[in-house]
């Protein structure tokens, strides 16, 4: 016999599908089976499961190897590092739940240290864009009931959001979409003919970091003016064609991904689009959506956002908080030397950062917070497994849209592993200990200019 | 037994009756008591002024557009941004928008004591709880917004009131709201194709039923289940000249119903930041204000109670669920638009604003705000407000105060615009020698907002068994002061008690207090269709399941204060 949980939020991308069908021993230990997800959340919720798991942290040693320690002795090794640090770099925060970044920003405001979440290498450019000229958008659920145009500029949700075409943007049948897909444009921009663009109705595979003069000759031609004969590789009819398409939807919306934000350009591309959004609703009404990447990016963004008035790259080490992204933000404090010891949880900047960055973190007193053994917390000084968020412990989460959703808890971590929010929390009240006795002279400039 | 005595401060209380007596107020465990023991801790009052906390009716303080305001305007953190008051404290940011933490914190220095969130889009209800969770000390609620949620506009168009009704009672339940909030009604939904509707006679866009349809349905509804809160209305056609008018129909939807309700409020609709609705002429240039017909009609109508949305000149954001208005202001002012549509229920809008003393226009609005408050005969449903952000931050109340309690001060800003002559003969300000009184303030931020809300037995007032939230603040309401007296004082308050726990001190936050959630658990009887409505609008047309929609749990609540009302009726 097994129980089926159903209604499980998925805890991989942002598209956070709330649909999945868990089937999990009657004894509640392990998970035999996942329905609804896609190739990716079912591989997450199956590896949680995997016998050679990391349940206890572990210290690097000098010569590479291991060696198991206790809760006890991790809680104290991380709060030691932090309150001696003069300004740790806090990064990740983007595969946890709110309450788990909640925790963590206490501890960074007690000990001066900046908070940086993976829209750092990811998004952080679209929020720049925001702050340039806002954002004109909707929820995955008005796309659903409304869209007869989707636009996806430089992303390729077949691979990257499996179910986003088909819980909301192409194939759903909404309220006034009763057709599905067939009632549907679907216009895709990309340098690759990717899996995606061969869906589309039409395809502008545009040269490689010309994004900006695409976008740029769109409002051009939405105001019917002259268009070179090619722009970014594109036939000035294919143009036309588009921006007539555009036009004359009665609800569009455009999704944009890493190929727009991370490429040359970078914020200005997004400041483009999120311009070519707001042309489009003096004619009828549009969108634009980020593609966000982990599953609670947003969330991160969020609880940031009204602790501390910034959605990234909030420096707390004066005392405030500051944000200036290209100062502030993660690889620029790595690279300048500027950040004294790295604590990472619910990220992978191993995998993700240039190396020049992954080179300063593992010379740097270091810890990793993370279920999986990862480049991170291969060159991390202490790595701390914690249980799954979404798994094994629920928590609010925000999908790429804003809407948060309580995931939840659908089996019992293996006996004695602590979650993440019970892991910072005993290091800020251990933080909160040190802090109280450092003596005069020793204390942050936060702590100096609170008192 | 926590014990407290603030001896002889001058007192005003209308729930008492005491205007500016000498009193004692006495403190026991958390309520306001006739007398303490001679150990109970005493604070000297003498000179100063005494008043029970005040109560904010409808400020966008916690929630998705709020935080998208903080998040994109990084420039709102250039001033107002500082380290911790002390070791218990959080450090804060922000001046249109401030932190979670700067928003306790700023009320509680202000002698707020509980205030209201006022537009809750329920499908990000969990984020409206999560900031409200940390904002520390002040008791707050939230209202939903209903109208433009499909559910209703259904239910209307077929005068289902009694289905409207459960669903308000369901949706209340799930997003632990605390009453109807009417945004633009239909306004908002028809914005989703970038339609509005710009009179209560403007059909909705498919739906085919009215604003005033909705307006009547929900007034009808609310008073079937006895909500503590009337409908909270923002009408359509905000913020264009000749919009009075719209305004003043929108009133006279209310007109013939009766209040049914076990918590003493009196009227049937509250109408929102009506400085935004008392507009004449037909454009800016012959611009000018209908304070005077509006107030005549509010006065005349003991069933509407207003608040007025008070301009004050400062750089600000604006944001509200009206969509249709803020893309409208975003092409007059060409600052960056943000907007979010919510799938089934509403939409949200947000574009900086700068209310400047040289642009005539924004100038007829502050002075605007002022006649309201200024023309109004019952202070007991006029209320003191800045739709913060919207006319501007909370944060300016005790310069709204200055303006209202002292012609002098007022009639110096007055003079000083760069088009003051063009003002003054666009308004009714300069003819106004009102000073609102230290009673009458008491009417317009504590004691009437408590009532208004449903509130009044609990908050607002200084009667025996009330919560003790008690705000004494350095000022000698005998005189002599000056306007900028008022707005010192004001600001900083010397002492404010929150349910009885002491949580600012000269102007200083020592204390997070006990900061309580407000909802609303209103008991229906069993309304299977409506269940089913439910069941199947989530399982077609949203895109979370209906088992993730309902907000449950200690970490978005802690502290829940739950108001019951029963409406189940024998079958």
């Amino acid at each position: 016999m097994a129980k089926t949980v159903t209604d499980v939020i998925c805890p991989f991308c942002g598209t956070l599908c709330d649909d999945l069908e868990v089937q999990v021993s009657d004894d509640g230990t392990k998970i035999l089976e996942v329905y609804n997800a896609c190739a990716i959340g079912a591989e997450k919720f199956l590896h949680s499961q995997a016998k050679d798991r990391i349940t206890r942290p572990r210290m690097q040693q000098e010569d590479g190897s291991y060696k198991e320690v206790s809760y006890d002795e991790a809680v104290e090794y991380t709060a030691q590092m932090l309150a001696k640090a003069k300004k740790p770099l806090m990064y990740g925060w983007s595969s946890t739940s709110c309450e788990a970044q909640s925790v963590g920003h206490e501890i960074a405001e007690a000990v001066g240290g900046v908070v940086d979440n993976t829209a750092t290498v990811c998004h952080g450019s679209s929020l720049i864009a925001i702050q340039d000229v806002g954002i004109p958008s909707c929820t995955l659920g008005e796309v659903k009931n409304r869209a007869d145009l989707v636009v996806f500029w430089g992303c390729n949700p077949s691979h990257a959001h499996p179910r986003h075409l088909s819980r909301y943007s192409i194939f759903p049948r909404g309220f006034f979409t009763g057709k599905g897909h067939k009632g549907r444009k679907m216009i895709v921009v990309d340098p690759r003919n990717t899996d995606t663009m061969k869906m589309a109705d039409v395809g502008l595979q545009l040269e490689q970091g010309r994004d900006y003069e695409l976008l740029s000759a769109l409002r051009v031609a939405f105001r019917g003016e002259d268009l070179p004969d090619v722009v970014a590789g594109i036939p000035k009819e294919r143009i036309y064609e588009a921006a007539e398409m555009m036009k004359n939807a009665r609800f569009g919306v455009i999704f944009f991904g890493m190929g727009v934000t991370q490429s040359l350009g970078k914020n200005h591309n997004i400041d483009i689009a999120i311009m070519v959004t707001k042309d489009l609703n003096e004619f009828t009404k549009f969108s634009i959506i980020a593609m966000r990447g982990h599953y609670n990016v947003t969330g991160s963004g969020a609880v940031l956002g009204w602790q501390f008035g910034f959605p990234f790259a909030t420096d707390l080490s004066r005392g405030f908080a500051r944000y200036n992204p290209g100062e502030t933000t993660s690889n620029d404090l790595l690279r300048r030397d500027e950040c004294d010891a790295v604590f990472v949880l619910g990220s992978d900047p191993g995998a993700h950062f240039p190396i020049s960055s992954v080179r300063k973190i593992a010379h740097l007193p270091s810890v990793a917070v993370d279920p999986h053994i990862t480049p991170t917390t291969e060159i991390s000084k202490l790595h701390v497994p914690v249980a799954f968020v979404g798994i094994e412990v629920g928590g609010c989460c925000y999908r790429m849209d804003n809407v948060p959703i309580e995931s939840r808890k659908v089996v019992e971590p293996p006996e004695g592993m602590m979650t993440d929010t019970d892991f910072l929390a005993r290091v800020r009240d251990r933080v909160v200990e040190l802090k109280a006795q450092a003596p005069v002279g020793t204390q942050s400039t936060a702590e100096a200019q609170g008192a | 037994m926590a014990e407290y005595l603030i001896k002889n401060g001058f007192v005003f209380d209308p729930v008492t009756g005491v205007k500016g007596d000498k009193k004692d107020v006495a403190i026991r465990d958390g309520k306001i008591v006739d007398s303490v023991s001679s150990s109970a801790k005493v604070y000297d009052a003498a000179g100063k002024t005494v008043m029970a906390g005040a109560v904010e009716v409808h400020a966008h303080v916690a929630g998705p557009k709020v935080n998208e305001g903080r998040n994109y305007r990084p420039e709102d953190k250039l001033f107002g941004t500082r380290v911790r008051d002390s070791k218990d404290t959080r450090m804060t940011g922000g001046f249109s928008i401030p932190t979670t933490f700067k928003t306790g914190y700023s009320y509680a220095k202000m002698g707020y004591t509980v205030v209201m969130e006022a537009a809750m889009p329920p499908l990000y209800a969990r984020h409206v709880h999560e900031e409200m969770r940390d904002t520390p000390i002040i008791d707050q609620g939230a209202f939903p917004v209903f109208g433009n949620n499909w559910f209703v506009l259904e239910y209307l168009k077929n005068n289902e009131v009694e289905n409207t009704a459960a669903y308000i009672a369901w949706l209340l339940r799930a997003s632990k709201g605390y009453a109807v909030k009417v945004v633009n009604p239909g306004g908002t939904e028809a914005w989703a194709w970038g339609l509005n509707c710009l009179s209560v006679n403007d059909p909705v866009p498919y739906f085919d039923i009215t604003p005033a349809q909705i307006v009547k349905g929900l007034i009808e509804a609310n008073e079937y289940l006895g909500l503590p809160h009337s409908i909270h209305i923002h009408a359509n056609n905000l913020g264009n000249p000749g919009n009075f008018q719209t305004t003043l129909d929108t009133f006279k939807l209310a007109e013939g119903y009766k209040t049914n309700n076990k918590f003493g409020r009196e009227q049937t609709m509250h109408h929102t930041h009506v400085q935004f609705h008392s507009y004449g002429g037909d454009n800016w240039g012959n611009f000018e204000s209908k304070a005077d017909a509006i107030m005549d009609y509010v006065n005349a109508n003991p069933n509407l109670t207003i608040d007025t949305g008070n301009v004050t000149l400062d750089e600000t954001t604006t944001m509200t669920a009206d969509g249709p208005f803020e893309h409208h202001l975003t092409e007059l002012n060409h600052l960056k638009w943000a907007n979010v549509d919510v799938e089934l229920e509403t939409a949200a809008g947000i574009v900086p604003y700068v209310y400047s003393p040289d642009i005539k226009v924004c100038a007829i609005q502050w002075a605007i705000g002022l006649e309201l408050a200024l023309l109004a005969k019952d202070p007991m449903r006029c209320f003191i407000t800045t739709d913060h952000p919207n006319a501007g931050p909370f944060t300016r109340y005790p310069r709204i105060m200055k303006w209202l309690m002292s012609k002098e001060s007022r009639d110096e800003r007055l003079n000083t615009f760069k088009h003051a002559d063009k003002v003054i003969s666009s308004t009714l300000l300069a003819g106004l020698d009102r000073e609102i009184t230290f009673y009458e303030l008491a009417q317009m931020t504590r004691a009437g907002p408590a009532k208004a809300l449903g509130l009044a037995g609990t908050y607002g007032g200084l009667a025996p068994g009330m919560d003790a939230d008690v705000v004494v603040y350095d000022i000698n309401p005998e005189g002599p002061f000056t306007g900028e007296d008022i707005e010192r004082a004001f600001t900083d308050a010397s002492l404010v008690f929150k349910t009885g726990t002491l949580v600012v001190e000269n102007g200083r936050v020592i204390n997070n207090g006990n900061k309580r959630t407000l909802w609303v658990d209103a008991k229906v009887n069993e309304n299977a269709q409506v269940m089913r409505d439910v069941e199947e609008k989530f399982l077609k047309y949203y895109s979370v399941s209906l088992k993730n929609y309902e907000v449950q749990g200690h970490h978005y609540i802690p502290n829940p204060y739950a108001i019951e009302v029963d409406a189940t009726s024998e079958v």
